[in-house]
C-alpha cells in the first residue's frame, strides 16, 4: 500500500514537470512572442510576414497543437512507466 | 442552377442528414442523454468538440473582427485557440477521472457543498444563454439573406430542427450530428478561401498565401497596410489596443475557453482518460484549420472589398456600377452609402459614416440608393457591417454560385452545432443539477430524462424568443460569458484538482468574489455608461475575467489557509482523480 502511495506521488510529481515545461513554452510563445515582445520581433520578415504578427495569427496556434500532441505522448510514455495506464 | 435553388438543395440537404443521424442515435437512457454513453471514439469526439466550439462567432464574425481591427484580432484567434492547452493538460484528464455528468457535478462533489454547485450552476446557466441566443439570430441572419425568408421563420426553422434532434437524441444524438456539421462547416469555410487564395496570390493554402507576393511586388501584408494609409485607416499589422489591455484580454479569453462548460463536457464522453487528452489534441486540430485561414480571409476579403468599393485607382466608383452583392447587402441593412461629396461615387475610408449603425428612412436618394437618417460630417461614405465579411467575400470575389450556397449551409452548421451543445448544457443543470442533486434525489432514471427533455424543449423556446426579439446587449454580453468562466468556473476546477488542501469556504468565497468583480466591473462599463479612461489599469472589461480570475485564486487561497481542511474522503477524492487507471465510464454516483 505505502509503495503504492508513494509511487503515485512520483507520478504526481513527474507529471507537473511536463506540464509546467510545456506552459512555460506556451507562455513565452503567445504572450511573449505575440503580444509582450511583438514590435520588436515584427522588425523581422519572415515569408513576407513580419515575424511578431506571423506568431500573433499564425504560428502561437502551430505551437499550441505541437503541445497538446507533445503531452498526449509524454503522458502516454509516463501512464506506461508507472503502470497507472487502462 | 441559380443560387436560390442552390441554397436551398444545401441548406435542405444538409437538414436531411442532421435529422437521419438524430433518429440513428436516438438516447435510452440518462447516461445517453448526458455524456453519450461514455463510448465516444476520440477522434469523433475531436471533431464534435470542433463544431461545439465553432460557433456563429467564429464562422461569422471572426474573420470580419480580424479584417476591421488587423493586428489586435490577435486576442481572438490566440485565445480562443489557446485554452486548448490549458484544457488539455490541466482539466481534461482529470475530470474525466473523477467520471460524472456536469460541471456542477464537479464542484458540488469535490467541495463538498450545495452552495457550491448552486453557485456553479447559475453560472453554467447564464454562461450558456448568452451565447445561445447569438447562435439563433446567426441563423435568422443567413435564412433571410439567402432564402428571403422572414428573419423570424428562419429563426423557427432552426428552433424546430434542434428541438428534433437535442430532444430526441441528447448527447448521442448530438454529438454524432456536430460530426456531420463540422464537416460541413469546415468544408464551407475552406472552399472559399482556397478560391480567394489562389485568386488573389495563386497560393493553394491560405495560410502561406497571406504571405505571398502580388502582382503589384508587395506582399499581401504590406499592400494592405498601404491601403489603409492611404485611406485614413491605421497600419493593418500595427495594433491600437494597448499591450496589457490584450494581454488580459488574451488570458481571459484562453482561460474563459477552458471554463465553458459546454465545451469541458465533452470530455466526459470518451471511454478512457488517455482519450480525454488525445480528444484535446484532436479538437484543437480541427479547430486549427479554421483558425489559421481566418487571417488570410480577412487580409484578402478586406484588399478585395476595398479595391471593389473604391476601384483600382482608390478614387470611389459609381453607385450604379456596383456589384449585385453590394445593393443586396444594402437592402438587407449591413451596407449603407450616402454621398456626402455629392460626386455620385461611393468612396470608403476611415472614420465613422453614420452615427452608430445606420438608420434607413424612406424610398431613395439621387442615385438609386437606400435613404438615411443619420451620417456623420465625417469623409467616410461607406458603412459595411463586419458580419458579412465571410458571407459576401465569395460574392465580393465572384465565385460561383455553389461556393455561396455551400457558406449559407455552413454557417448554419455552425450555429445549429454550438446551440445544440448548449442547449444540453442547460437542460442537463437544471434536471440533473437542479432537479436530482438539490431538489428531490428520489426521481428515478426515467423521471430524470424527462425532465431533461423538458427543460430543453423550455431552453430552446427561451433561445428561439432571444433570435427573434434579439436583446441589444447580445454583443456585450459574449464579454461577461467568458468573464463569468474564466474568473469563476475555471479557477474553481483547478484548485480542485491542484490543491488537496482547498475546502469549501474558500472555493466559496474565491468564486463569489471573482463572480461579484466580474460582472460589477462589466456592467459598470457596458450598461451604466462608465467611459474607457476610468478602466483600471487600462484594462477592458472583455479582459477583466482575468482580473477577477486571479481575486478568484487569491481570495480562496487565503480564506482556505484561515478555515479547516476538508474531510479526508474527499482528499482521497482528489488523489484519485490524479491517478488514470480506473476511470470507468461517466456514472451517477
Amino acid at each position: 500500500m505505502s509503495s503504492n502511495i508513494s509511487n503515485a506521488q512520483a507520478y504526481w510529481k513527474e507529471n507537473l514537470r511536463i506540464i509546467m515545461t510545456y506552459l512555460v513554452i506556451w507562455f513565452v510563445v503567445s504572450y511573449g512572442c505575440g503580444i509582450l515582445f511583438v514590435d520588436a520581433l515584427d522588425k523581422i520578415q519572415f515569408f513576407g510576414f513580419p515575424l511578431g504578427f506571423w506568431f500573433a495569427q499564425q504560428g502561437s496556434i502551430y505551437v499550441f497543437l505541437g503541445l497538446i500532441w507533445a503531452y498526449v505522448f509524454s503522458m502516454n510514455k509516463l501512464d506506461e512507466k508507472y503502470d497507472v495506464h487502462e | 442552377m441559380s443560387l436560390d435553388l442552390l441554397t436551398y438543395l444545401f441548406i435542405g440537404g444538409s437538414f436531411a442528414l442532421y435529422i437521419g443521424i438524430a433518429i440513428w442515435a436516438r438516447a435510452g437512457s440518462t447516461k445517453e442523454f448526458y455524456v453519450a454513453g461514455g463510448g465516444v471514439p476520440p477522434i469523433a469526439n475531436g471533431m464534435a468538440t470542433a463544431a461545439d466550439w465553432m460557433s456563429a462567432a467564429s464562422f461569422i464574425s471572426l474573420a470580419g473582427i480580424v479584417s476591421f481591427i488587423g493586428r489586435d484580432g490577435t486576442a481572438y484567434l490566440m485565445g480562443w485557440t489557446g485554452g486548448y492547452v490549458l484544457l488539455a493538460m490541466l482539466l481534461a484528464p482529470y475530470l474525466r477521472k473523477f467520471g460524472k455528468f456536469t460541471v456542477p457535478d464537479f464542484v458540488g462533489d469535490r467541495y463538498y457543498s450545495n452552495t457550491a454547485r448552486t453557485i456553479a450552476v447559475i453560472c453554467t446557466i447564464v454562461i450558456s444563454f448568452t451565447y445561445v441566443a447569438g447562435q439563433m439570430r446567426g441563423v435568422g441572419i443567413v435564412f433571410s439573406r439567402y432564402l428571403h425568408v422572414d428573419i423570424n421563420t428562419g429563426v423557427i426553422i432552426g428552433m424546430a430542427i434542434v428541438f428534433f434532434y437535442a430532444v430526441l437524441g441528447g448527447m448521442k444524438g448530438i454529438t454524432y450530428t456536430q460530426v456531420a456539421q463540422y464537416c460541413v462547416l469546415i468544408l464551407a469555410f475552406m472552399v472559399p478561401a482556397i478560391f480567394l487564395s489562389m485568386q488573389v496570390t495563386g497560393h493553394f493554402l491560405p495560410q502561406t498565401g497571406l504571405g505571398a507576393t502580388l502582382e503589384n511586388g508587395k506582399s499581401v501584408l504590406t499592400t494592405l497596410n498601404e491601403l489603409s494609409v492611404e485611406l485614413g485607416f491605421a497600419e493593418y499589422t500595427a495594433g491600437k489596443k494597448t499591450t496589457i489591455d490584450i494581454f488580459f484580454l488574451t488570458a481571459a479569453l484562453m482561460c474563459g475557453t477552458a471554463g465553458l462548460p459546454h465545451v469541458i463536457v465533452r470530455f466526459f464522453t470518451v471511454p478512457r482518460v488517455k482519450d480525454a487528452r488525445l480528444s484535446a489534441g484532436w479538437a484543437l486540430i480541427f479547430i486549427a484549420i479554421l483558425y489559421t485561414t481566418v487571417p488570410a480571409v480577412a487580409g484578402f476579403g478586406r484588399v478585395n472589398l476595398i479595391q471593389t468599393i473604391n476601384g483600382q485607382d482608390n478614387a470611389g466608383v459609381e453607385y450604379a456600377e456596383m456589384p449585385s452583392w453590394f445593393k443586396n447587402w444594402e437592402n438587407a441593412g449591413l451596407i449603407a452609402w450616402t454621398d456626402k461629396n455629392g460626386d455620385g461615387k461611393v468612396h470608403y475610408s476611415a472614420g465613422d459614416a453614420f452615427a452608430g449603425k445606420p438608420a434607413f428612412g424612406e424610398g431613395r436618394g439621387a442615385s438609386g440608393e437606400r435613404v438615411t437618417t443619420n451620417p456623420t460630417e465625417g469623409v467616410n461614405e461607406v458603412y459595411v457591417d463586419r458580419d458579412i465579411m465571410v458571407l459576401a467575400n465569395p460574392e465580393i470575389a465572384q465565385l460561383p454560385n455553389w461556393v455561396i450556397a455551400l457558406v449559407a449551409a455552413g454557417a448554419v452548421a455552425a450555429a445549429l452545432s454550438t446551440a445544440a451543445g448548449l442547449l444540453l448544457v442547460i437542460s442537463t443543470a437544471i434536471s440533473h443539477d437542479l432537479m436530482k442533486k438539490t431538489i428531490n434525489p428520489n426521481i428515478t432514471d426515467k423521471q430524470e430524462l424527462m425532465y431533461a427533455r423538458l427543460a430543453a424543449v423550455v431552453a430552446i423556446l427561451i433561445a428561439g424568443y432571444f433570435g427573434i426579439n434579439p436583446p441589444g446587449f447580445v454583443a456585450q454580453v459574449v464579454a461577461l460569458a467568458f468573464g463569468l468562466a474564466a474568473s469563476s468556473v475555471f479557477p474553481a476546477i483547478i484548485m480542485g484538482i491542484f490543491s488537496t488542501r482547498m475546502n469549501t469556504q474558500g472555493a466559496v468565497a474565491g468564486m463569489m468574489v471573482g463572480l461579484v468583480s466580474t460582472m460589477t466591473y462589466i456592467i459598470y462599463f457596458k450598461f451604466m455608461g462608465g467611459s474607457a479612461d476610468q478602466w483600471i489599469l487600462g484594462i477592458s472589461p472583455e479582459g477583466f475575467g482575468t482580473v477577477g480570475m486571479i481575486l478568484n485564486f487569491v481570495v480562496a487561497y487565503v480564506v482556505s489557509s484561515m478555515t479547516p481542511p476538508p474531510p479526508a474522503e474527499i482528499q482521497h477524492i482528489v488523489e484519485d482523480i490524479r491517478i488514470p487507471r480506473g476511470a470507468g465510464t461517466a456514472h451517477a454516483h
